[in-house]
């Protein structure tokens, strides 16, 4: 398959899964001209409410969050120059469950409340992990292991809160860590999605200085980049993107570690590219999402579930392919 | 290191191993003492060698005892599979969690308890130890497709995207059913805490077997890691180290997780530390991790059984006690990277 034929597939794939997503399923839109009224707005209210109301910006959310995820995996993976380097690596997602954890122990079960304790508590823990591994700057090996170091004390932590609470406690809390667009409503995402876009476009212009940086530190320096500057910044914003994900949808595992791998196979590429980590990455949200929203009897299960599942069969699919 | 210190290298590397044996020692001998109702050596000693009766012989044959074997062989396990699995996918953050291993057999659990409806430890003992077993044959078989040998990157690549399947499965099975969720949030976390002898007998002469193998090929995981090229170059058969390791690797997992849980972060420390305390030579990684990893496992275990009153989880207290640990270790200079 050359690559203009792969990509022209990807965006029809995107296309009928959109197209889907927004009119299949529990009998709202029955013909061809339902959707025709629809598109220009003439169906009736309830049908434009269903569709343009909740599952546009279901779709909307999937996309949106699936590209800034793709996106910040494609940072981090090229910032620790390994595949097993991903957002989690500084904790965030980890930090972020002890903040919803605390959140819901304390508060109950209130949105805004987890979505606060999540920014906060991952925030706290991306801190740590970067004051930790400051030394005369930052290695990219010092920084994963005291990013696991980090994680296996809150995971830890986590783990006995999750121990002490009551069942019911310790489920919701499970839930929200499963990763889910339940009930993404406009109002939910349009302030994210102001906050990623600008993060998108932030690491395009840094897209130059990522791949110098490849090159390894002294090559790097030696082309004239400040090294621990772009890194810093880099990590800015692959941090600020996953927080903006995480904290209004729960770690939606798997998509920022899939999404750069995969995309560099279709690219057939030997690096890491950020364009095609966003689109691999709101491919990946959108389908997951159609699955899970009809996948499985009549429950909507929680998209973090899907992704790892389908993102995990992808990759091993393409292992597979590679090793032929 | 320079070639004409080596016999000064090894010299002080045997004293640190000297060193590490006699911790491990005295820190199987507080695990035996220190509890609920401590114990004085001499009753210990009494207990076991003078077939003393009563209450003091409850508690070791069927509370200390078992729970220290358990913590030595479940330690050594863990250390030497950690060491071996980072050597030979050449990856130094590679551990059984990573390698998907862990959570095929936390998979195989919540499949118990959903279908085959098992409640106690003792069933998910065997289903555990069976789905560690799938998981890496199956994550082994994709690692090394095609090419006919193992691929480091693979290898790793197909252990991360098979474990978040197996984790994606199981969380989709127990998140909707109360009861299986609360018995798996138990299990994940991971105990020591095992009432009868069987279990560590039952593993012992797996992890020693795949200890034994794992020291047999440590010699030659020096040149594996310089490439596969270079390894062939240098007179070892690079394909051979790497199916007597993922061998090994099957055999220390499955048994480590099948008497205790998926404990995940010791394996993949304690490589580190045994690296930066006798430098990047895996004749000597591999022997250091197999004897520090038991002793920070019992000493947290110790530390778990004292602290709380209704007893903090092993794999908890290790996170809090190794985490600083290997923040510290890594924050010095002149520290190897691999």
């Amino acid at each position: 398959m050359n690559l203009s034929k792969t990509y022209l597939f990807s965006i029809l794939f995107t296309l009928l899964i959109a197209f889907s997503t927004l009119f299949v399923g529990e009998d709202i839109v029955n013909s061809a001209q339902d959707i025709w009224y629809l598109i220009l707005g003439q169906a009736e209210q309830y049908q434009s409410i269903v569709i343009w109301q909740w599952r546009a910006s279901r779709l909307f959310s999937a996309a949106v969050i699936g590209a800034g995820l793709g996106i910040s995996g494609a940072i981090f993976q090229s910032l620790v120059r390994n595949p097993l380097g991903s957002p989690d690596i500084t904790g965030f997602n980890v930090g972020a469950f002890t903040g919803v954890l605390i959140s819901i122990v304390l508060f109950g079960n209130l949105y805004w409340f987890s979505v606060l304790g999540a920014l906060l508590g991952g925030l706290f823990a991306a801190v740590l992990v970067y004051l930790f591994a400051y030394r005369d700057g930052h290695s990219g090996f010092r920084l994963i292991i005291v990013g696991i170091a980090i994680s296996a004390t809150l995971t830890a932590f986590n783990q006995w809160l999750s121990l002490t609470v009551s069942l019911e406690t310790a489920m919701t809390a499970a839930l929200w860590s499963a990763g889910s667009l339940n009930g993404m409503t406009w109002m939910r995402i349009m302030p994210a999605t102001l906050l990623i876009v600008i993060l998108l476009i932030a690491s395009f212009l840094l897209s130059t200085r990522m791949k110098l940086l490849e090159m390894g530190d002294d090559t790097a320096a030696a082309l004239g980049i400040s090294v621990n500057k772009t890194r810093l910044t880099l990590m800015l914003v692959g941090v600020s993107l996953t927080a903006v994900a995480t904290a209004i949808t729960g770690p939606i595992s798997f998509i920022s570690l899939a999404a750069p791998q995969i995309a560099r196979r279709l690219h057939k590429e030997q690096n890491i590219t950020l364009g095609g980590s966003a689109f691999v990455g709101a491919l990946l949200l959108i389908t997951a999402d159609f699955i899970a929203q009809h996948g499985w009897d009549n429950s909507t299960l929680p998209v973090g579930l899907v992704t790892v599942s389908l993102g995990g069969f992808y990759l091993v699919y393409l292992i597979i392919r590679e090793g032929k | 290191m320079m070639a004409c210190n080596t016999r000064t290298a090894n010299k002080k590397r045997y004293q640190w191993l000297a060193i590490c044996i006699i911790l491990l020692g005295l820190i199987i001998l507080a695990s035996l003492c220190i509890g609920a109702k401590p114990l004085a050596l001499n009753t210990i000693y009494n207990v076991m060698f003078n077939d003393q009766q009563g209450l003091a012989s409850t508690i070791i044959f069927e509370g200390r005892l078992p729970r220290t074997l358990n913590g030595l062989f479940v330690g050594m396990a863990l250390g030497t599979s950690g060491a071996l699995i980072q050597a030979i996918t050449r990856n130094p953050l590679a551990d059984p969690g990573i390698l998907g291993i862990n959570l095929g057999a936390s998979l195989a659990v919540s499949i118990a308890i959903v279908f085959l409806g098992a409640t106690q430890f003792t069933d998910f003992f065997i289903y555990a130890a069976i789905g560690a077993l799938c998981a890496s044959l199956l994550i082994f078989t994709i690692g090394s497709m095609g090419a006919g040998k193992v691929d480091p990157l693979k290898l790793t690549l197909a252990g991360i995207a098979l474990g978040a399947v197996f984790a994606g499965f199981s969380s989709a099975l127990t998140l909707f059913n109360p009861m299986a969720f609360d018995q798996i949030r138990f299990w994940a976390v991971g105990s020591l805490d095992i009432r009868s002898l069987s279990v560590p007998l039952f593993i012992a002469p797996v992890i020693i077997v795949g200890c034994l193998l794992a020291l047999s090929i440590t010699p030659a995981l020096n040149a594996f890691g310089l490439g596969d090229a270079l390894a062939a170059s240098l007179g070892s058969n690079p394909i051979k180290i790497q199916i007597i390791g993922l061998i090994t690797i099957t055999l220390l997992c499955g048994a480590a997780t099948a008497a205790a849980g998926p404990i995940g972060f010791v394996s993949l420390m304690m490589p580190h530390i045994a690296r930066w305390m006798v430098g990047p030579d895996q004749r000597w990684i591999i022997p250091f991790s197999f004897i520090l990893t038991p002793s920070l496992l019992l000493f947290a275990d110790i530390i778990g059984r004292i602290l709380v009153v209704g007893e903090l989880r092993v794999s908890i207290v290790t996170a809090f006690i190794g985490a600083p640990i290997l923040i510290y270790l890594v924050r010095r200079k002149g520290v190897s990277s691999l």
